[in-house]
């Protein structure tokens, strides 16, 4: 593989003499070709949910397996509404996953805008705390979260998935980190000479100069809440009021074995308005996801 | 950034300190820590308290409902001898290898190809970036059905090339290839985005003068390449690690359905079933809330031992 790239990256670098060209060629088509296979064992999951979701669960179990779009979509879509409260789940995560992220934008970029600006007693201390809780796995909090919660009554409804997650170390950290470079000194010094106070300057200097920030917490916080899974599985106790993933996970369950077209319609459908989100947001997130890695 | 606000006295540095605020008590800086008290406010409920109250519920017996009892270190004692909990581990590792070996070596393959494709790129990382964004449920369900017994596309596959049909999701291997299968393809680009970012890092002179020596394609890789990419390759190690020794959902959805009495059993003889899946089982469909304490701070043991596994290795590689 390293053969093909060093053949077509000094090829592009425009440095090249009129040597190997063919050669160059021939690399770029292996290389188009690689990728294209990649790009499909990608994607094809996604084909075959779609094309199992057209099909009546005959259709499914017969070979050879059906690779073509059937006619019994509607049919599946039906019995899915007939099973699940497909949209009522649907409601449920949009509205933990909206909160969340609001909430999360909020309290993580004006903690971070504190650790990143300002100086006071105990910061440094208080930071480190906060990357230690980083590393405290969810199953130590599981039991005594599932306990305190049910004390407040919160067990059961979309409450006891949206206060906990409201705010968390890694936005505040990566926010910092955005911040540090991103809110020049001479900036806040002008603010403050202004007379500034604040939660002016939090709302006036630092907010529109790390929009690009914010978009990508935001869309990776919202990413997060919508697929979450393992928490809501246990919180929400009321098999009739939960959200779309452990719709799914129920109708996989109890159906799973017998009606596999309805289940892969859920499936599929419970992905629109994630790969919405994830259209408009691709380049960002691809983009920043690579920076804080090599950071 | 280009949208910066201008505020008018943004003058140059002043010789003069600017008038910051004087240092004063601990009350005058109470703007900033309301600021940020409501991490901490969430984390004192949500996180310490929690904590504190698992460690001293892992030396009680406790079904979540009646009182509690003092049991001492015998939950521990049991975990030790406890023959599910070494099997749950050892599930796990051997998942996490099965997924991350395969996973690593793709993404590094990938990542180098797309660095050097020019066009198309931003279409390729998008695609490649697809499957880690879908959900795990979404998939999961995907996935049982592509590792069917009866009609799935894996045994759909092997019976086309003359090949004996697998019962995928019945068998100690198979389970744990579907689930190492799901994980990899989910993991890949998500993986190869942040390995190209790395390498983007590097600088094209090196490679010329590489060339210039005569150093061959291979030589190139392994001399230059692999040794920059060194802080990002662990990078990724670590992240595998500690999110691969959690593993949860893809198992719990794909095996749902294979034990009457728990959806965390794990399919078949538990041979799918991981440590967080061990601790969901006991917890919560036993209601012996003071073992699941004790399997999950056994649970945080194996992950520190592997994430200090991982940093010595990290150390030594940096000496050479």
């Amino acid at each position: 593989m390293a053969s093909i790239k060093f053949g077509t990256r000094s090829g592009t670098s425009g440095t090249r003499s009129g040597r190997g060209i063919k050669g160059d060629q021939r690399r770029g088509v292996a290389l188009h070709l690689s990728l294209i296979i990649g790009l499909l064992l990608s994607v094809f999951p996604f084909y075959w949910a779609v094309i199992m979701s057209t099909h009546s669960s005959t259709e499914i179990f017969s070979y050879p397996p059906k690779l073509l779009p059937g006619s019994h979509f509607l049919e599946n879509v039906r019995s899915l509404l007939d099973n699940i409260d497909f949209f009522g789940s649907m409601f449920n995560s949009l509205l933990v996953a909206t909160s969340v992220t609001f909430l999360v934008l909020f309290f993580d970029s004006l903690a971070a805008f504190v650790f990143a600006k300002f100086q006071f007693p105990g910061r440094r201390g208080l930071f480190a705390l906060m990357m230690a809780i980083f590393m405290v796995p969810a199953q130590l909090q599981a039991i005594p979260q599932f306990v305190i919660m049910a004390n407040l009554g919160w067990i059961g409804s979309m409450t006891s998935l949206i206060v906990p997650a409201a705010a968390n170390a890694f936005g505040i950290f990566w926010m910092r980190q955005y911040m540090k470079s991103a809110i020049h000194d001479e900036l806040m010094d002008a603010s403050r000479l202004d007379g500034a106070g604040f939660m002016r300057q939090y709302w006036h200097v630092a907010l529109p100069v790390v929009r690009p920030g914010l978009a990508f917490l935001g869309i990776f916080t919202f990413m997060g809440q919508w697929n979450d899974y393992a928490w809501p599985l246990i919180a929400l106790t009321n098999p009739d009021n939960v959200t779309l993933q452990v719709a799914l996970s129920q109708l996989n369950g109890v159906h799973g074995t017998t009606d596999y077209g309805m289940v892969m319609t859920g499936a599929v459908l419970a992905l629109i308005p994630l790969l919405i989100v994830f259209a408009i947001g691709a380049k960002q997130i691809i983009a920043d996801l690579g920076k804080g890695a090599i950071r | 950034m280009a949208t910066a606000p201008v505020l008018e006295t943004s003058s140059p540095p002043v010789a003069e300190p600017p008038a910051g605020p004087p240092k004063k008590g601990i009350l005058s800086h109470w703007r900033l820590y309301a600021a940020i008290s409501p991490f901490y406010l969430l984390f004192l409920a949500f996180g310490l308290i929690p904590v504190g109250f698992s460690l001293y519920l892992s030396f009680h017996r406790w079904d979540g409902l009646g009182s509690m009892e003092f049991a001492g270190l015998s939950q521990y004692r049991y975990l030790i001898s406890d023959t599910q909990f070494w099997n749950s581990i050892g599930n796990t590792l051997v998942i996490w290898a099965l997924a991350t070996i395969p996973m690593i070596f793709l993404a590094m393959v990938t990542a180098v190809m797309l660095n050097s494709a020019v066009r198309f790129k931003n279409v390729y990382r998008f695609a490649f970036f697809l499957p880690n964004v879908t959900s795990i449920v979404a998939v999961a369900i995907i996935f049982g059905s592509v590792f069917s017994t009866n009609f799935g596309l894996m045994n759909a596959l092997l019976q086309a090339v003359g090949l004996d049909q697998v019962a995928w999701l019945n068998t100690p291997w198979g389970i744990k290839v579907a689930i190492a299968t799901l994980m990899t393809w989910q993991w890949t680009g998500y993986n190869a985005i942040i390995f190209l970012a790395g390498l983007q890092t590097i600088p094209g002179e090196l490679y010329e003068a590489a060339r210039m020596d005569g150093a061959g394609p291979v030589q190139t890789f392994f001399r230059i390449t692999l040794p920059l990419m060194r802080p990002v390759l662990l990078f990724v190690l670590v992240i595998s690690t500690v999110t691969g020794l959690q593993t949860f959902s893809e198992p719990q959805v794909l095996l749902q359905t294979t034990d009457n009495n728990s959806s965390f059993a794990g399919g078949p003889g538990h041979s799918g079933q991981t440590m967080v899946l061990y601790f969901f089982q006991q917890t919560f469909d036993n209601n012996d809330f003071g073992y699941g304490a004790a399997v999950a701070w056994g649970i945080f043991l194996v992950v520190i031992i592997f994430s200090i596994i991982n940093w010595r290795l990290v150390q030594r590689r940096g000496e050479d």
